[in-house]
C-alpha cells in the first residue's frame, strides 16, 4: 500500500556527509526519496570580483585558493586562457611537466574520491587505506613543486620549476608503488562484495540524461559518454600521446549504466590511465626551456598593452573547467569567469536523486565528486544584508545589463 | 548496597575498556594509531561535565526519562547474565539465580528506550534513525528467540532445569552432542554472531546512527549526561551480550574443562583466574562478531539488513534448531 504522507528533510547546509556547506531539501516517503531541490550559495567568497583587482600573475595564486583539490586545473585553464588571448607558444619541456602535474593531480584527487566515497556508505578500512596511500603521490608532489595542495607551479607561458634527474627518479619510484597497487585496489575497489551491493543500480544518469544536462568528466563518462577534453581539445602534452582516448567502463567489459558503480569504475580505470600517462611523459619528456624567460614583470608589461577575449579549458579530475578571461589594456582583467565541473555535473544530481533510499544520498551526491567551493560563483544579496533567490527571467535581464556595461568598457 | 553499587561500577569500567579493546583493535586492522584503551571512559568523564540541551521540540519527560531508563536496564542484564556467570565460576553459586526468557524481554529494554527517546527529541533524523532501529529490532528478534530457545530445549531433556542460568552453565552444548547437534550448534552461533553488530549498533548494522546519512540518528539530539547515559548503555550492553554468547556457547572454566585449579602461598587464586579467562574469551567474541565484522564490510541498507536477518538469518537459526532435534544422541521429547 502506497501512504500520502511525505515529510520534508533537510540535510545541510552543514551535515557529516559533505566537506562543504550545500543544503538539499528532500521529500520524503518513509525510506524513499520522492523529491529534490538544491540550495547553493554558503560558501560564496567572490573569486571572480577579486581577481579584477589583481595583475595577471597574482590571478594566478588566487585561482589556486577556487578549490583544494583542483588547484592545478583552475590556474591551468587560466593560463592556458592567458596565452589564447596573447598567443604565447609554451615551450615543449613545460608542456610535458604541465602534463606531468596535472595527471599526478589527478591520481591523488581520485584516490580522495574513493575514500570520501567509501566513508560515504560506512566503509570506513577502504577510506583509511586509500588516505594511507594517497601520501605517497603528496610527498611526490611536494618533492617536485614544494606543496603537498597548492603547488604554485604555473606560470603564464610555462612552468616555474623544472624536473631535475633527483625528481625524476622520486616520479619512477611512486609510479611503480602504484603501479604494484593497482592490481590489488582496483580488485578491491570494483568486486568487493559490499560496495557492489551499495553502488551498483543505484542514482543512475541515463546516457540521453547526461547529454541533455551537459555532464561532464568522470560523471559523463561513466554514463557511456565518450567525452574528455584531454582528447577532444588536447592541450599540453596531451595531443603527443597516440593512445589516448577517454576511459569507460565498457574498459572491464561491463555495458555503462550511469551508476554509481560506473562512475567509481571510470576513476578506478582513470588512476590507471594517468599511471600511464605520466610513464609516457616521463620517457618521451624533450629538454629545453621551462617557460618564456624574463620574469612576472615582463610577462605583467606585455599583458598589459594587450586587449581581447580568452577561453581555455582543461580535463580536472573532476571533469572540463573553463576559464575565460577579458583584457582591455590594464593591469588586471575587466572580467574573468570561472565555470567548474560541478556547475555543470550539479544539474545531473536531480534525476540521480529520485527515486532512492536515504541510505543512498550521500553516495549518490558523492558520486559526482561535487566541489561546492568551484561551483558557487554567485550569492544575491538584497539591499537589508538577506539573501535571496532570484528567478530565472530576473537573472537574465540582471546578467545582460552587467555584461553590457563590460562590454562597453571594453569597446570603450 | 555497596557490594551492589561496587560491582555495578567494576561492570560498566569492564564493559568501557571492552568498547576501548574494539576501537584500538579496529584502529590497528586500519593501519591507523588509534585512541587509547581508556577513551571511552574519558568520554564518559568529559560528557558528564558538558551542558545538557533538551530541544525546544522535545517531550521532555521522554527525552530525558529513557536514557536513564535505558541506563537501568541495560545494569540489570548486565547482573542478570554476567553477574550469575561470574558468582557461578567464583563458587558463588547461592547467588545465581537468572532465567533466559527475562534476559529476552531484557535485551529489548534499552533499544526501545533509545527509540522512545529518539522519537520523542523531535528532530527528523532521530525520527528516521528510530523507524531503522525498530527494523533492526523486529528482525533480530526471531534469531535471538530461537537460538535461546533450542540451547535452552537441549537442556529441558536433562535433569537440569531448563530455561535456568545455572543449568546452562553446567550442561553445555558441544559435550552432549553427536554431529548433527555440533553442527547445529555452530549454525546457532554464526546466528547469534552476526545478531551481535546488529544489537550494538555497528557497521554493516549501524543505519540507526549513520553518520554519514543521518548524522547519528537516534543520538543526533542527546548530549551532555543524557549522552553519557546512552553510551554506558552501550558498553553495558556489549558486555552482557557478548557475555551472553560465551555463557550460551562457552561456559567452560578452567576447572571444568581441564580439572585445574590455581592458589598462591595456600590463598586460592581460582577465581581470579576464572574471571580473567571470562573476559579473555568476551574480548575474543566481541572481537569476531563486532570489531572485524565492522573493518571488513560496508552499511547495508535497512532494506537488505531486513532481508538478511528475516530470510537468511532465522533461516539459519532455525536450521541450527532442526538439527539439534534430529541428533540422536540427544533424546527427543
Amino acid at each position: 500500500m502506497k501512504s500520502d504522507i511525505t515529510y520534508p528533510l533537510n540535510i545541510g547546509p552543514v551535515h557529516p556527509a559533505f566537506k562543504e556547506p550545500i543544503k538539499f531539501t528532500f521529500r520524503i516517503e518513509g525510506e524513499k526519496v520522492v523529491g529534490a531541490d538544491i540550495d547553493f550559495g554558503y560558501t560564496h567568497r567572490a573569486i571572480e570580483r577579486i581577481a579584477q583587482e589583481r595583475n595577471y600573475i597574482q590571478i594566478i595564486y588566487l585561482l589556486e585558493r577556487v578549490c583544494g583539490i583542483c588547484s592545478f586545473s583552475h590556474p591551468m585553464a587560466y593560463c592556458l586562457a592567458m596565452e589564447d588571448v596573447a598567443g604565447i607558444e609554451v615551450p615543449p619541456r613545460a608542456r610535458y611537466i604541465r602534463t606531468i602535474v596535472g595527471e599526478l593531480e589527478r591520481l591523488h584527487s581520485h584516490l580522495l574520491w574513493t575514500g570520501v566515497a567509501a566513508h560515504e556508505i560506512g566503509f570506513d578500512t577502504l577510506f583509511m587505506y586509500t588516505w594511507n596511500i594517497r601520501e605517497k603521490v603528496l610527498d611526490c608532489l611536494e618533492e617536485l613543486t614544494g606543496n603537498r595542495i597548492n603547488y604554485a607551479m604555473l606560470t603564464i607561458g610555462g612552468v616555474r620549476r623544472d624536473i631535475t634527474a633527483e625528481n625524476a627518479e622520486t616520479i619512477h619510484q611512486i609510479l611503480e608503488y602504484y603501479g604494484e597497487l593497482y592490481n590489488r585496489a582496483s580488485e578491491i575497489l570494483l568486486d568487493d562484495l559490499t560496495l557492489r551491493a551499495r553502488t551498483e543500480g543505484v542514482g543512475i544518469l541515463t546516457m540521453e540524461q547526461a547529454e541533455r544536462l551537459c555532464a561532464v568528466g568522470p560523471t559523463a563518462r561513466g554514463s557511456g559518454l565518450m567525452k574528455d577534453v584531454r582528447v577532444d581539445y588536447p592541450v599540453n602534452a596531451y595531443y603527443e600521446i597516440p593512445w589516448l582516448r577517454p576511459v569507460s567502463p565498457r574498459d572491464i567489459g561491463k555495458e555503462p549504466i550511469g551508476d554509481v558503480y560506473d562512475r567509481m569504475a571510470v576513476r578506478v580505470l582513470e588512476i590507471q590511465q594517468a599511471i600511464q600517462i605520466i610513464q609516457f611523459c616521463m620517457e618521451n619528456i624533450p629538454e629545453g626551456n621551462i617557460n618564456t624567460g624574463g620574469g612576472a614583470v615582463k610577462m605583467i608589461n606585455s599583458l598589459k598593452k594587450l586587449e581581447g577575449e580568452g577561453v581555455g579549458r582543461y580535463e580536472a579530475p573532476r571533469g572540463e573547467v573553463c576559464h575565460y578571461v577579458i583584457l582591455d589594456n590594464q593591469e588586471h582583467p575587466v572580467q574573468i569567469k570561472v565555470k567548474a565541473p560541478t556547475y555543470s555535473n550539479g544539474f545531473t544530481w536531480a534525476p540521480m536523486l529520485t527515486n532512492i533510499e536515504i541510505a543512498d544520498i550521500p553516495i549518490v551526491i558523492a558520486s559526482i565528486d561535487p566541489c561546492v567551493a568551484c561551483a558557487d560563483r554567485m550569492t544575491y544579496i538584497q539591499s537589508d544584508g538577506s539573501c535571496a533567490s532570484i528567478s530565472w527571467e530576473e537573472l537574465r535581464a540582471k546578467s545582460i545589463q552587467k555584461y553590457k556595461g563590460v562590454r562597453k568598457r571594453w569597446m570603450k | 548496597m555497596g557490594v551492589a553499587i561496587a560491582i555495578v561500577v567494576v561492570g560498566v569500567i569492564a564493559g568501557l575498556l571492552l568498547k576501548g579493546i574494539d576501537r584500538k583493535l579496529a584502529a590497528f586492522m586500519q593501519s591507523r594509531i588509534g585512541p587509547p584503551i581508556a577513551q571511552p571512559l574519558y568520554d564518559i568523564l568529559k560528557l558528564m561535565q558538558k551542558q545538557t540541551i533538551i530541544p525546544s521540540t522535545a517531550v521532555r519527560w521522554l527525552f530525558t526519562g529513557a536514557p536513564v531508563v535505558a541506563l537501568v536496564s541495560g545494569i540489570v542484564l548486565l547482573l542478570y547474565i554476567s553477574l550469575s556467570y561470574v558468582c557461578y565460576i567464583t563458587g558463588i553459586h547461592s547467588a545465581i539465580q537468572g532465567d533466559l526468557i527475562v534476559v529476552i524481554y531484557l535485551i529489548l529494554i534499552p533499544s526501545i528506550c533509545i527509540i522512545s527517546g529518539a522519537f520523542a527529541s523531535g528532530s527528523p533524523y532521530a525520527s528516521i534513525g528510530a523507524q531503522r532501529e525498530m527494523v533492526i529490532l523486529m528482525s533480530t528478534e526471531l534469531p535471538i528467540a530461537v537460538v535461546v530457545v533450542s540451547i535452552a530445549w537441549h537442556v529441558a531433556d536433562s535433569m537440569y532445569n531448563p530455561f535456568a542460568l545455572n543449568s546452562l552453565f553446567e550442561y553445555t552444548l558441544w559435550n552432549h552432542a553427536g554431529a548433527f547437534g555440533i553442527l547445529g550448534g555452530i549454525l546457532l552461533l554464526l546466528a547469534m554472531i552476526l545478531v551481535l553488530p546488529a544489537e550494538m549498533s555497528k557497521v554493516p548494522f549501524d543505519q540507526a546512527e549513520a553518520e554519514t546519512e543521518i548524522a547519528e540518528g537516534v543520538l543526533v539530539e542527546y548530549s551532555g549526561k543524557l549522552l553519557a547515559f546512552l553510551l554506558l548503555t552501550d558498553a553495558v550492553k556489549a558486555l552482557s551480550l557478548s557475555s551472553l554468547i560465551v555463557i550460551l556457547f562457552f561456559p567452560y572454566t578452567f576447572a571444568n574443562l581441564f580439572g585445574l585449579s590455581f592458589s598462591i602461598g595456600g590463598y586460592s587464586i581460582s577465581p581470579l583466574v576464572e574471571v580473567a579467562f571470562f573476559l579473555v574469551k568476551i574480548i575474543i567474541v566481541y572481537s569476531v562478531g563486532v570489531t572485524a565484522l565492522r573493518v571488513i564490510m560496508a552499511r547495508l541498507k535497512i532494506s537488505q539488513v531486513a532481508k538478511l536477518f528475516l530470510f537468511a538469518v532465522s533461516a539459519i537459526s532455525i536450521i541450527g534448531m532442526v538439527l539439534i532435534m534430529l541428533d540422536p544422541k540427544m533424546k527427543m521429547i
